[in-house]
């Protein structure tokens, strides 16, 4: 079924710049989120990369519902979940789970595993029935790869990727239909990383999952997704599937993104094509008009600033990309593995 | 003990000054433990490497491999306590580190060995202005005037291509952005001319592009100064742009050890294997990571013979008793583990 | 009551990150599970506190002292409240361990029975700030904007308030020298203004631990699985932040015994027939040349007893760091 099982439309979210300390005056607005548009279908990987400042983090947020959007729509299976309160809210949360980036602070040091993971149950007792809940506790440990024997243990004596498993046990407690991971590997070591992205996936497959994968690090981004989407700035600035994305990107953004990523093959070493991008990323608080890219492009003509470029397919790209000068570049040269 | 990889440079210093010495920088046999109230772990077992004028030498592992420990025992800023250097030297110019006082390793840090660090804002005092306190490398170590040094300053933030130098002299760290303030602190560390700079996971916090920069700057300034880079990281693609030799680091040993190329076309152990075969790559399709089982031992209670032994999918009841020892195996390349040869040989 | 010591306690707990230490505590993990019990940080926090020689001298001094008010009866026969004149000044000697005061009275048995006033009033003040300050805090911590901005001030106009001058205000209006209460009233007169005057260091205390917590990892998961705001604030919230309470409320009790003396000594707090160390002590004033040893004995009681309150909270504070970990 590839059906959309959420469909974010416009959403934009401003946070206010204030001064003063009684008197609160707001003098600017952080545009973190700016604008946002995309479908997740069920069952798929929906990548979301970008670096620092350009809003992935504050779209978990307000996905989640831990923020309200200052304007647009997110649906979820046809019903606007956006500006839910209450007990509507506490039931949606039961279809929409988080797995955060830090294993080190996102579980309550104080709590033994058992209670982390049982605490789902305890929100929603509608889910299962008190005499029963230690007995999911302990598939739950035992269906992310932890010996359930541990439910009493407190979260200091595991490990980092034994953490991340243990957050991610809790996610799955209420077996939720789209998981939203924020980062789920940045904190890990590398030989971690395949372990927990294993699990991601072997999960996905037995579940039925949506992911949201949001991260900064392309190459595990490619490996889970099966579309992708860049942000920069508070916006999108391209998506597709992974393959038109990392074979044929077409946003000079993308492009540059995609060739800064160093590949482990040091044969590649004198043949990469190298765009490198000058200055700094524009403040969220006042970005440039029209593309907030052109300050870095070296494409950028006089229409870049009088034109915002809406994300649509054009025809330099058979994928929606956000560049008025859109051209398809190749940048990774893929092979099978 | 363990052999020692012979160098394409001489033993008499390259740097033409005729100065007597041996190589640039060299780590020999080190070890370190930290005590601690809940017992002594081992965090440096033996280690040996070296690195010479104008070469990059990256040296890879995971958290607890003892990557960091043995660079600020180079530095001499380890923490002791909990961290005490239970044998080993290290040397610069041939002379021991170890054994020199205090002194002479203070006036050693900053002009002969420099350090850089994965948070420029712990490293970069947040009250002291970025000019301020690169000039004052210049006023204290060099006895320079105040415009003197200020001239100077200017001219290190113009060399590690932060626009607009003059202006953004008076300006404080939290005023920079990241890849801005990496660019400082590169500019202080080099202030004074060192050999070579230690680089702890420079780029691990930054976003790609700005990392790509960072190493371009880098490389660029070890061109220009024939600088011995040594690049601690666990960041294969990063090691596979930039490096020339490797060493990879486990428990606290040095487990392989080889050029670039060798190492990621053919490697010599277990871990590096496993490594290489669980990263994700970006410009590969239909990819099954094989993930290496297991945890890091406990540096209190490492298992005996091989460290990696619990872990490694080709153990064998040898592994369990035998620690191997880092022997070469090829011109440029060690490896410490039994099966090297097999390994390198696979088809 | 401002007390810059107070500046130390709160600390927020750093996420423990086996990439910034040289050795990795959890790492190869597999050595540690052997050890089946569950160790809470509150364990490994006792295990700490089992090792330290002044937890258990302070500790020990504590529980006599606690007994001692509990059962003053345990300790000595003698009478408290009467005496016999002819026994005036009578100095220490093998019938009367301390001697005898102005009245006649058993100087060991009026310090024994001392306890029980000093410590209850100590204990129920301290429990009625932490009780104020701790919720005052949490609410402004955890609503923050004009909630906050409103608790803080109301705070601040307290913490103008200097504390023995507002003790005296307080006390001479409900408690003057023509007021006829009764011991219980004084009691609580004196646990009342104590908390009065206490609660705002506690309220800052909590509202910095929770401001520093509030934006923690595991608070926004709680949120993110569905939580609400007082299983929030009562599970997540609250266990995370009294470890600096608790470090603050040990130390108070020596404080408070120390206030409720000055009070007493001051003649506003509690009065005759109430047998208290700080009563004891003032009525010691004029004869300290000729018979110290009436103000030397509920002196060394009172320095004691606050002494080992506060290093108790003391080696709890230190304890309970997680940076020493």
């Amino acid at each position: 079924m590839t059906e959309n099982i959420l469909e974010v439309r416009d959403l934009v979210k401003h946070y206010p710049v204030t001064r003063g300390i009684v008197f609160r005056k707001t003098i600017g607005h952080v545009k973190a989120v700016d604008g946002v548009s995309f479908e997740l279908k069920s069952g798929e990987t929906l990548g979301v990369v970008g670096e620092s400042g350009c809003g992935k983090s504050t779209l978990a947020r307000v996905l989640m519902n831990l923020e309200r959007p200052t304007a647009g729509s997110v649906h979820y299976k046809g019903q606007d979940i956006s500006r839910l309160s209450g007990g509507a809210l506490r039931r949606l949360r039961r279809q929409i789970q988080l797995v955060m980036q830090d294993p080190y602070t996102s579980l309550n040091p104080r709590m033994t595993v058992g209670d982390l993971i049982g605490e789902p149950f305890e929100i929603h007792p509608e889910v299962a029935p008190k005499g029963s809940r230690r007995g999911k506790v302990k598939e739950l440990l035992d269906l992310v790869g932890l010996n359930p024997e541990h439910i009493n243990r407190y979260p200091h004596q595991f490990s980092g990727g034994q953490r991340q498993r243990i957050g991610i046990a809790r996610a799955l407690a209420l077996r939720p239909e789209i998981i939203v991971c924020d980062e789920p590997v940045s904190a890990l070591d590398v030989s971690i990383q395949a372990q927990v992205m294993n699990l991601l996936e072997k999960l996905q497959a037995e579940f039925g999952l949506s992911y949201i994968f949001i991260a900064h690090d392309l190459s595990v981004v490619r490996h889970l997704s099966e579309r992708v989407a860049v942000m920069y700035l508070g916006k999108i600035v391209e998506i597709g599937t992974e393959d038109e994305i990392y074979e044929r990107p077409t946003h000079p953004y993308t492009q540059a993104l995609l060739s800064a990523v160093p590949v482990p093959d040091p044969t590649l070493r004198d043949n990469k094509a190298i765009i490198r991008l000058t200055g700094d990323v524009p403040s969220p608080i006042s970005p440039p008009s029209g593309c907030r890219f052109r300050t870095r492009c070296w494409k950028a003509q006089d229409a870049c600033a009088e034109q915002v470029p809406l994300l649509e397919i054009r025809s330099g790209s058979d994928h929606p990309s956000a560049c008025h000068f859109a051209e398809k570049r190749e940048i990774v040269a893929t092979h099978e593995a | 003990m363990s052999d020692i990889l012979v160098s394409e440079q001489s033993a008499t210093g390259a740097d033409g000054s005729g100065r007597p010495s041996g190589r640039l920088l060299e780590v020999e046999d080190l070890r370190v433990e930290f005590r601690t109230r809940d017992g002594v772990a081992k965090v440096i077992n033996g280690v040996t490497y070296h690195v010479d004028a104008g070469e990059t030498l990256a040296v890879l592992g995971e958290s607890g491999s003892g990557k960091s420990v043995t660079a600020q025992t180079i530095m001499g800023i380890l923490d002791t306590p909990p961290g005490f250097v239970t044998g080993g030297q290290v040397r610069f110019h041939g002379k021991d580190m170890l054994k020199m006082s205090a002194e002479e390793r203070r006036r050693i840090r900053g002009e002969g060995i420099a350090m850089i660090f994965q948070d420029a804002l712990s490293a970069l005092n947040p009250v002291f202005t970025v000019g301020f306190q690169i000039a004052e490398q210049f006023r204290v170590r060099r006895g320079m005037s105040r415009a003197d040094a200020k001239k100077r300053a200017i001219e290190m933030l113009d060399q590690v291509k932060i626009p607009n130098a003059k202006g953004r002299y008076s300006n404080y760290p939290h005023q920079f952005s990241g890849g801005m303030r990496q660019r400082a602190m590169i500019a202080m560390s080099l202030a004074l001319d060192p050999e070579v700079l230690i680089a702890d996971e420079p780029t691990t916090a930054l976003d790609v592009t700005v990392q790509a920069q960072i190493m371009d700057l880098l490389a660029e300034l070890q061109r220009e100064r024939r600088m011995g880079l040594i690049l601690i990281t666990h960041d294969l693609g990063v090691v596979a742009d930039v490096a020339d030799r490797i060493a990879v680091m486990y428990a606290g040993r040095i487990v392989e050890e080889a050029n670039v190329y060798d190492l990621y076309a053919k490697p010599a152990h277990p871990y590096t294997l496993g490594l290489l075969d669980s990263i994700p790559r970006m410009d590969e399709k239909g990819q099954q990571l094989r993930t290496i089982k297991g945890l890091p031992p406990n540096l209190m209670n490492i298992p005996p013979g091989c460290p990696f032994n619990p872990r490694c999918p080709m153990a064998q009841p040898v592994c369990r008793e035998k620690l191997p020892p880092l022997l070469q195996i090829g011109s440029g390349r060690a490896s410490a583990c039994h099966f090297a040869e097999e390994l390198v040989n696979r088809d | 009551m401002s007390d810059p010591s107070t500046a130390s306690i709160v600390s927020t707990p750093p996420s423990t990150n086996p990439n910034e230490v040289g050795a990795p505590t959890d790492a190869g993990l597999p050595g540690n599970a052997r050890k089946e019990k569950p160790r809470g940080l509150l364990g490994d926090a006792w295990r700490d506190l089992r090792r330290k020689p002044l937890f258990w001298i302070s500790a020990f001094f504590i529980l006599i002292f606690v007994v001692m008010a509990a059962f003053p009866s345990l300790f000595t026969s003698g009478d408290a409240v009467n005496g016999t004149l002819a026994n005036s000044r009578v100095g220490p000697s093998g019938d009367a361990w301390f001697g005898y005061d102005v009245q006649g009275r058993d100087v060991f048995a009026r310090t024994i029975y001392g306890a029980r006033a000093s410590i209850v009033v100590a204990l129920l003040s301290v429990m009625g700030t932490l009780l104020i300050g701790g919720t005052l805090g949490i609410i402004a911590g955890y609503r923050g904007g004009w909630v906050d901005a409103l608790l803080s001030r109301f705070a601040d106009i307290f913490f103008g308030l200097p504390f023995v001058l507002g003790a005296i205000v307080i006390l001479t209006t409900f408690n003057g020298a023509d007021s006829s209460n009764s011991e219980w009233q004084i009691m609580a007169l004196v646990i009342m203004s104590l908390s009065v005057l206490g609660w705002p260091v506690v309220m800052r205390l909590m509202r910095s631990s929770v401001l520093a917590t509030k934006e923690a990892d595991y608070i926004v998961a709680a949120r993110a699985l569905g939580a609400g705001t007082g299983r929030i604030i009562l599970k997540h919230l609250l266990p995370n932040c009294l470890a600096p309470l608790l470090v603050y409320g040990t130390i108070l009790v020596g404080s408070f015994i120390g206030a409720e003396a000055t009070l007493s000594f001051l003649g506003i707090g509690l009065k005759t027939p109430v047998v208290s160390w700080g009563i004891m002590i003032s009525e010691a004033q004029n004869y300290i040349r000729v018979s110290p040893y009436l103000l030397f004995f509920p002196a060394a009681f009172l320095v004691t007893a606050v002494l080992s309150f506060v290093m108790l909270g003391e080696t709890v504070r230190e304890a309970l760091d997680p940076k020493l970990r």
